[in-house]
């Protein structure tokens, strides 16, 4: 199916289960543990043996031997395979580290070796016996000290973003801000580690993995192997949470299939967490320069965004800035990115890839010139709304309320009674602040398959390659279909995650559930159509509800009009409305903060999220979205940090001990609120995704909430305390 | 992890004498550090003597008023403890500031006091730690040294004690009951239990080859306030940045010991003498002679900030 016109009046507009908050259709195989992972998968081939991964213990350099005879030796081992026995092998299209082959290393912790065993304990013991002499070489691993000289690196095609003349502009303008704010290094530290089971069939190979982005991944596997796709099988039904760092196969996949080759049984591998934190992908550290220049009234006439990381050689930049080409008002506007070379791990998308980080420095800015200003933040942000796109005027956003959200969440949250002189309310040893910030993603959309069957008992089941990463796709894909033949989710059986289904947008971007869902609307319509063939019925006159298929006085039980069964496979894809339409979510971020006056230690006291995002397809489940979002904002705005050893070249603090995330202790009250919308021009679902919107300013709240505690404005993520104790006031 | 033998013996000199036989001999008790160290491969005992079966798990009122704590006595019971939390809060609030829930219930009294640094380097075998591996060198040092000693650490080594037990015990001053494979006992002062790294980073405790503790003894119970301010990154589960155990009585007299700063509990009796001049002499007179890094050095204030925190808190 074609989507190439706002969507008229369809189907899912009864919103009999669409649009409910149902609770996950997945539940229960998950709370009785009986919803297997990956490293689960006992069931999927017998005689497993264990493969354990070996990482380079330089950041740059040659690895030019590897003694692996005492783990050879050792108890249990069936196989060791190292770098240095196979070329360096091929790369998946997105990425830039290479994940094994050949001598050169280009980060720590890079694989250089797999240990495969009977157990997983004899894999381990072995794999601490291998000796590997390698040649350092100098790296480049500190960001500040690259950014200087790091070279400009356009967005497609223009190496800096400009719109008017900035520079006269801004100098011009009555009241400027220019500011530099850091972001850094981020893991994405889901529960579930990277890992696979991998089996060959003689030349066919299976991995049964933890993996987003199931097409994507049947490619590179091969491309990587060197194999051909259709001799591939990715299989990835329950993820233990992904953010960005299961878009693309790692080197569990790539070892566990090598691995098994070579020990002729099926192998099992998962990374441990200091692998996946210097082994696979991050979110790269930022160093952002905002100016604003703004009349005395507060609108906005000048503003410039310009954003350093780094990454590995043919890496890409964090695209920080993006968001600043459309968020606000202002005629005139330069965006920029330097990208540096840097030898650490490789940088990588991570939840809300650009606007996350772009949006932390970003929304501190705004949160400063509104006070220059003497303007309400909220006021500020009002007064620079636009309704299109300020690079193309003629190009209007879809749907955008986020005046909306500022205006109920300001509301909602009691703004009116913030005092906006900083330090000024005090409760106890705390000092109190409160803190907003916009939120903003776009939403992206990307074609997606399904197929849909339907048996002679009326059950309908829907197979795509689509993922639940723990979002709830399962489910809002059986409220998809469920509204589509008009049966209840009891009769709607859901099959994911497989590359022998057709391929679906995937779980990333917060793309999944509007495209995936579209695609099984897609797949829908032309069952029904296969239906009403089948029955005789014209397709346009139709209605399918309570288990029926209904035409005039005519009812037949859908499992009746199935006969001995009906398959339709089809999928979405998208038309010019994307560019025709600026389509993006928003959202106004609230924060009540209380900071220690003696220690500087944050303590969140309020939350609440106001959500743009296009029709909720469950409130249930998008909920759940938006709070772990806003969990992970709390965590990037106050703990989360990568510690480079720019010495050594690599992450640190490279375990859950040392990388910080909130606990429940660091989460208070968290309240969201999804405006009323539909968006008929993002797709027949109108719906967009908020799994990213959610993170994205959330942190920029709390920043801005502790100066309002304080007065002390922090420039530098996280907010932990020695950050700014040496300009916190000491307590009377 | 590498292959080990294990042996439950059930008086504590026979499992003195069974840690003495062997030299890649280790006591274990609840595990909760040990058990990750050996799968990482920075313990490699052989041979592990387990101390479960010892009893030593009862807390018992001395004759000169004080406690005798078993060293197999759970974090979580030493906690909760009556006669603990009403004599001597400061040592209940340390030990419920410290892990988690979970690993209070299966730490020991003897093992927290064991348990080893939570330095990143120690932790990595690719890189040189002098703790580890003696001789090898400090990555700590002139690396990322945020989370470690600002003092007591040597040109060897910067590496912190983790525990809050034991920085409530050194204020206490608690004694350390041990016995050797020849049934000798002996009673070390808390403050000589744990060593400073000098050139000997690996060597952390008084302890003899051995040597096993069988009980801590608290003095009888000090009157004031009792305080433990804890200060981190999150609300829960995390280590120190800095803590401050402090007992202040209604004069402003007390003492003061911290946690966070040093390879061990940090305390100097001349300091306390401070307390009525307020945090900063304190502070100045605890952290005389401090050597932070660049990264670290935030804890020097902060150290001030909390003991003036924790006297606030005490007036309260």
């Amino acid at each position: 199916m074609k989507f190439e016109h706002p969507a008229g009046l369809n189907p899912i507009d009864r919103l009999t289960v669409v649009g409910r908050p149902v609770d996950r259709i997945d539940g229960p195989l998950k709370t009785t543990g009986t919803a297997l992972y990956a490293h689960e998968r006992h069931d999927v081939a017998p005689n497993q043996a264990y493969g354990v991964v070996v990482g380079a213990a330089i950041a740059r350099g040659r690895v030019e031997t590897i003694d692996v005879r005492a783990a050879r030796a050792a108890p249990g081992v069936l196989a060791v395979v190292t770098t240095l026995d196979v070329p360096r092998l091929g790369r998946g299209r997105m990425n830039y580290a290479y994940l094994f082959g050949g001598a050169e290393i280009q980060h720590y912790h890079q694989a250089i070796a797999v240990v495969v065993a009977e157990t997983f304990e004899q894999a381990r013991a072995a794999a601490a016996l291998i000796r590997a002499d390698y040649t350092p070489e100098q790296g480049r691993f500190d960001l500040a000290a690259e950014a200087g000289h790091a070279p400009l690196h356009g967005d497609g095609d223009e190496p800096v973003h400009r719109v008017g003349d900035f520079e006269t502009a801004f100098a011009a303008a009555p009241v400027t801000l220019d500011r530099t704010y850091t972001t850094p290094d981020q893991s994405h530290v889901m529960i579930e580690p990277h890992a696979t089971v991998a089996v060959w069939d003689g030349d066919r190979l299976t991995l049964w993995t933890s993996n987003q982005m199931i097409a994507w991944s049947k490619k590179a596997v091969a491309d990587i192997l060197g194999m051909p796709a259709e001799k591939v099988r990715v299989v990835s039904p329950y993820v233990g949470g992904g953010f960005g760092g299961k878009l693309f196969v790692r080197a569990d996949a790539v070892l566990a299939a090598l691995g098994a080759k070579a020990a002729g049984r099926p192998v099992r591998v998962a990374l441990t967490r200091p692998l996946v934190i210097n082994n696979t992908t991050h979110r790269p550290a930022t160093i952002q320069r905002i100016r604003i220049g703004a009349e005395r009234d507060g609108r906005i006439t000048a503003i410039a965004h310009e954003s350093t990381s780094g990454n590995l050689p043919d890496g890409s930049p964090e695209t920080a800035v993006a968001q600043t080409k459309l968020l606000y008002a202002g005629a005139a506007r330069m965006i920029a990115m330097r990208l540096a070379r840097l030898d650490l791990p490789e940088g990588n998308a991570m939840r809300a890839p650009g606007e996350a980080p772009g949006m932390m420095a970003l929304e501190i800015a705004i949160d400063e010139m509104a006070e220059a200003l003497g303007l309400d933040p909220v006021e500020f942000r009002i007064r620079n709304d636009t309704q299109v796109d300020p690079a193309h005027p003629g190009r209007p956003f879809s749907y955008r309320d986020l005046v909306g959200c500022l205006r109920l969440g300001a509301e909602r949250f009691g703004w009116s009674a913030r005092d906006p002189k900083p330090a000024s309310v005090r409760d106890g040893r705390w000092l109190i602040g409160l803190g907003v910030a916009a939120g903003f993603r776009n939403n992206l959309l990307t074609k997606s398959s399904a197929r849909v069957e339907l048996d002679r008992h009326g059950v309908v089941t829907v197979s795509t390659d689509m993922t639940d990463i723990g979002t709830g796709s399962y489910t809002i894909i059986a409220q998809t279909a469920a509204e589509m033949l008009g049966v209840g989710l009891e009769k709607v059986v859901v099959r994911l995650g497989d590359s022998d289904f057709p391929a679906s947008a995937g779980s990333g971007g917060q793309w999944g559930a509007n495209n995936a869902t579209a695609g099984v609307y897609a797949a829908c319509v032309r069952l029904r159509d296969a239906v009403a063939r089948k029955l005789g019925l014209n397709a346009t006159d139709i209605d399918f509800a309570d288990g029926e298929v209904m035409s005039g006085d005519r009812r037949v039980p859908l499992g009746e009009a199935a006969g001995e069964g009906l398959s339709a496979e089809d999928g979405i894809e998208y038309g010019s409305l994307a560019k025709d339409y600026q389509q993006s979510t928003f959202a106004g971020h609230f924060v009540e903060v209380a900071v220690d006056a003696h220690t500087g230690e944050t303590r969140l006291r309020r939350m609440l999220a106001v959500c743009s995002a296009g029709r909720i397809l469950n409130p249930k489940s998008a909920r759940s979205q938006v709070i772990g979002a806003m969990t992970m904002g709390a965590g990037a705005a106050l703990m989360e940090k990568l510690s480079v050893d720019t010495r050594r070249g690599f992450f640190v603090n490279h375990d859950l001990a040392g990388y910080e995330v909130p606990v429940h202790a660091d989460i208070p009250h968290q309240e969201v609120i999804f405006l009323d919308e539909a968006d008929p021009i993002s797709s027949p679902m109108k719906a967009k995704g908020v799994g990213e919107l959610g993170l994205c300013g959330v942190g920029a709240a709390i920043a801005n909430a502790i100066y309002n505690a304080t007065g002390v404005r922090v420039r530098d993520y996280p907010i932990t305390l020695d950050t700014y104790l040496d300009r916190l006031p000491r307590p009377a | 992890m590498k292959p080990f033998t294990y042996e439950r013996p059930t008086t504590p000199a026979a499992a003195a004498a069974a840690v003495t036989r062997r030299p890649d001999a280790k006591f274990i008790a609840g595990g909760t550090n040990l058990l990750d160290l050996m799968k990482l491969q920075i313990e490699t005992p052989g041979h592990l003597v387990d101390v479960q079966d010892l009893r030593l798990d009862t807390i018992e009122a001395t004759d000169d008023g004080g406690l005798r704590i078993g060293a197999r006595v759970t974090n979580t019971a030493l906690a909760s403890d009556p006669r603990v939390r009403r004599d001597y809060g400061v040592l209940a609030r340390a030990i419920l500031a410290g892990a988690s829930g979970q690993l209070r219930n299966k730490a020991t009294t003897a093992g927290n006091l064991l348990q080893r640094t939570r330095c990143p380097y120690f932790y990595d075998t690719y890189q040189p730690c002098n703790k580890r591996q003696p001789g090898s060198g400090c990555a700590a040092i002139g690396g990322y040294g945020r989370p470690l000693a600002v003092i007591g650490g040597s040109d060897a080594c910067i590496a912190t004690h983790p525990s809050d037990m034991a920085v409530a015990l050194r204020l206490l001053d608690a004694r350390v009951e041990t016995v050797t494979a020849d049934g000798t006992t002996r009673a070390i002062p808390i403050a000589d239990f744990h060593r400073l790294p000098g050139d000997t980073p690996h060597v952390e405790t008084a302890l003899a080859r051995g040597e096993l503790i069988t009980a801590v003894t608290l003095p009888k119970p000090l009157g004031g306030t009792h305080v433990y301010r804890k200060v981190r990154d999150r609300a829960s589960y995390a280590f120190a940045l800095v803590s401050v155990a402090a007992v202040i009585r209604p004069d402003g007299t007390g003492r003061v010991a911290l946690g966070g700063v040093a390879p061990k509990p940090w305390r100097a009796e001349a300091a306390e003498a401070e307390l009525p001049s307020g945090a900063k002499a304190v502070a100045d007179a605890l952290l005389a002679g401090a050597r932070p890094t660049a990264d670290n050095a935030f804890k020097l204030p902060l150290v001030e900030r909390t003991i003036a925190a924790a006297i606030s808190d005490a007036r309260e």
